[in-house]
């Protein structure tokens, strides 16, 4: 089951095209990691799956359904500028956002106590949030994106301004919301997280759709045949089949090199002919990051 | 709906909660009758403790009677330069008076010496009683009887009686009605600025901490600008309430303590007495005429201007608020929005009171804009019924203008950060689809 589908979503604003026709499938119960420079069009997306604003044409469903009111409380949203009530106590601003969202006021108390009790914060709840770190802020805002146990959580930059303990919290937090059930949507730009966490992405460049499907799929379609070889003494192809790309002297004549290996041949038959001319030490597939398929198709469409 | 009320009851219980908001309610209505009381105590103290000045007198004239209720006189029988030389080193008396001879039609050439510079009062005291004395020579002069005088005199007083629709006979008194109007102008000023500012200032709080993103993905964000209009409104009226009834209750015992009552205590206490010893006539008339002010109706109409020119105004503030990302880049952006309330306002002092009738303070009560103010001000005049009803009408059809008006900007406005805001960019925004 799809946990959103979008059908030729658009967007325009008086001077310029927010959205252009894109169309996108999040599978149920998947980290989904929604990528793309600034200004792509990513919040611009985001706020209309939470009705913040709404698309000009194109059809949104969650779970089977044509969004609307109801679904505020389906949804749990981190916008990526992330505030609370300064001169509010976390307790009380904890359970008002709940009772926005549409949880009963005994609901609210219980769901929020239980929450700063499992974080681990249960002495701030009558503090102020002026009072508190960033860090700490972050986290209590993290707790009113999912106190209310929505199906679909929407996280914008969740790890900036996080330091690499509470990061480490919120990433477990993350991923045992997923194995109760939850589908998190990622808009992040740190190309790590995605290479850890996501399950599927979908790319937004100049505001249109440019790539989608499971990382794995993507890996596979953006493969360059290329591989890491490390080896003892120097070599060169005369062969047209293989190229090299990269020759570097490790230490004495140890090298590390990277060669592609171009149609028509394979993997194995490169195998074979390296051992005719160098010591191979290991062999091994370079498969691209996301970064690098993020770079190169962005910075390819600034090209055209 | 549900989520209006719980913004509405949110943002009461953030405001009210608040130090400054008790601060505000209990001591303001205390510090005025308190500074009312001391003023009182110490003018009184003053007039009680107040040693009367001594001024020398030079009388070449030989007319002069002295008159000791303000001053102690004392005569010098010298030459006027001697008196003056020995003014100079006196340090104990305030002035010497120089009457030199004069001609009773055209009195001339009289002075006062003094050491520091006399008060205008003081001035009109001497002056008063010389006139007074020349007055007394010239009626001996012409053989004028004072009781002759007396008996010229007539006082005419009229007594001005308004012929209501309902054709009760009402006494009226345009000094009591203006001081009702002028109070009523200026609290609604007062209370449509100090709410509709916190308004904004709310708005462009939940704008800079980045809390309305999360807020508007709960509710629509029509809903958080009325919930918090709303909200603020309950708190004014509260306010509102709680000083009518501390100031009441407070001035009553302040001035109780003083032996002064408050005019409506005191006018019942001469009904019930039916005292008919009551000498001061003019008072007894300014009673009465309090007494037929209708308190309750002019409260209420009150509270229902300030509701609706609050509702209409806050809804402006609103979208300002919506707009700018600090209270300082809003300035400019409310200056258009106060000049309405400031024609009326200054309406009020130069023509609203003086002629509450006239064209210009009939349709100033009825624009909605400007509503508010002016119809406090006419309110205890006596409105006919059309004109209230209109205004009334129209005031609310103002609100809810300005109320769709400031949606669409707030809508836009509080997700833009960074903008350089102009009228034209708010039109744009204005003009923007959902």
């Amino acid at each position: 089951m799809e946990a959103l589908t979008a059908k030729n979503v658009t967007k325009r604003y008086t001077n310029h095209l927010a959205l252009d026709n894109v169309t996108l499938t999040i599978p149920a119960q998947t980290i989904f990691g929604l990528l793309g420079p600034n200004g792509a069009g990513k919040t611009t997306f985001i706020r209309i799956i939470n009705q913040i604003i709404n698309s000009d044409s194109g059809e949104i469903s969650i779970f089977g359904e044509r969004l609307q009111q109801k679904h505020i409380g389906t949804i749990g949203y981190l916008p990526e500028e992330r505030g609370l009530y300064k001169k509010l106590k976390v307790g009380e601003q904890l359970i008002y956002l709940a009772r926005l969202k549409g949880l009963s006021r005994r609901d609210a108390v219980e769901k929020s106590k239980a929450w700063v009790k499992k974080f681990d914060v249960t002495e701030w709840w009558n503090k102020k949030v002026e009072d508190l770190s960033k860090g700490m802020a972050q986290k209590v805002q993290f707790i009113s994106t999912v106190m209310h146990e929505p199906r679909l959580i929407i996280l914008d930059e969740p790890f900036s301004g996080f330091d690499p303990v509470n990061a480490q919290i919120i990433t477990h937090e993350i991923l045992e919301l997923k194995e109760k059930g939850c589908t998190i949507i990622f808009s992040t730009h740190r190309m790590e997280t995605v290479e850890d966490l996501c399950d599927y992405i979908a790319l937004i460049d100049k505001s249109k759709k440019i790539l989608e499907g499971s990382k794995k799929q993507v890996k596979e379609t953006y493969r360059t045949n290329t591989y890491w070889v490390e080896h003892k003494g120097s070599f060169n192809f005369s062969s047209p089949n293989y190229e090299v790309i990269e020759q570097r002297n490790v230490e004495d004549s140890f090298y590390k090199s990277v060669v592609r290996v171009n149609d028509g041949t394979s993997p194995n038959l490169l195998i074979r002919d390296l051992t005719a001319l160098t010591e191979v030490h290991s062999f091994i597939e370079k498969i691209p990051t996301m970064s690098e398929i993020f770079i190169s198709l962005v910075k390819g469409g600034r090209h055209e | 709906m549900n989520k209006i009320l719980l913004i509405i009851q949110r943002e009461f219980l953030n405001r009210v909660q608040k130090k400054s908001f008790l601060i505000a309610t209990i001591l303001l209505p205390l510090i005025f009758p308190a500074i009312m009381a001391i003023l009182v105590y110490v003018a009184m103290e003053q007039k009680k403790n107040a040693d009367k000045e001594t001024i020398y007198y030079v009388d070449d004239s030989g007319f002069f009677v002295p008159d000791s209720s303000k001053f102690r006189f004392k005569k010098f029988d010298v030459d006027v330069n001697i008196a003056k030389r020995a003014f100079q080193e006196d340090n104990s008396s305030y002035g010497l008076l120089h009457i030199p001879r004069f001609d009773l039609a055209h009195p001339k050439g009289i002075s006062l010496y003094t050491k520091v510079n006399p008060s205008p009062k003081e001035i009109g005291d001497i002056e008063y009683m010389l006139s007074n004395r020349i007055r007394e020579l010239k009626m001996q002069k012409f053989n004028i009887d004072q009781r002759m005088l007396d008996s010229l005199k007539t006082d005419v007083s009229i007594q001005s009686i308004n012929m209501s629709d309902e054709g009760l006979e009402k006494s009226s008194d345009s000094k009591v009605l203006f001081i009702v109007g002028m109070a009523g102008g200026i609290l609604m000023y007062m209370f449509i600025f100090i709410y509709g500012a916190q308004i904004m200032q709310g708005i462009i709080e939940e704008k800079t901490s980045k809390v309305v993103e999360v807020i508007v993905s709960s509710v629509k964000p029509f809903q958080l600008m009325m919930g918090k209009i709303v909200g603020l409104a309950s708190v004014g009226l509260l306010q509102f309430l709680i000083w009518i009834v501390l100031i009441s209750t407070l001035t009553s015992v302040v001035l109780g303590y003083f032996g002064l009552e408050m005019p409506q205590q005191q006018m019942m206490n001469e009904m019930s007495q039916q005292n008919p010893a009551m000498q001061n006539q003019d008072m007894m008339e300014v009673l009465k005429l309090l007494g037929q002010i209708p308190f309750g109706f002019v409260i209420f109409n009150f509270l229902f201007y300030f509701l609706g020119g609050y509702l209409l105004y806050g809804a402006l503030f609103a979208a300002v608020g919506s707009a700018v990302d600090s209270p300082a880049e809003a300035q400019q952006f409310m200056f258009p929005i106060t000049i309405p309330m400031l024609i009326s306002y200054f309406g009020l002092f130069t023509f609203i009171l003086d002629d509450p009738h006239g064209p210009i303070s009939v349709w100033l009560s009825i624009i909605p804009f400007t509503s508010p103010i002016a119809m406090m001000g006419r309110i205890a005049f006596g409105v006919p019924t059309w004109q209230l009803l209109l205004s009334m009408v129209s005031l609310i059809a103002g609100f809810m203008f300005t109320t769709w008006v400031a949606a669409r900007i707030y809508r836009v406005g509080i997700l833009m950060h960074g903008t350089k805001i102009n009228y034209k960019v708010m039109a744009k925004w204005f003009m923007m689809k959902g």
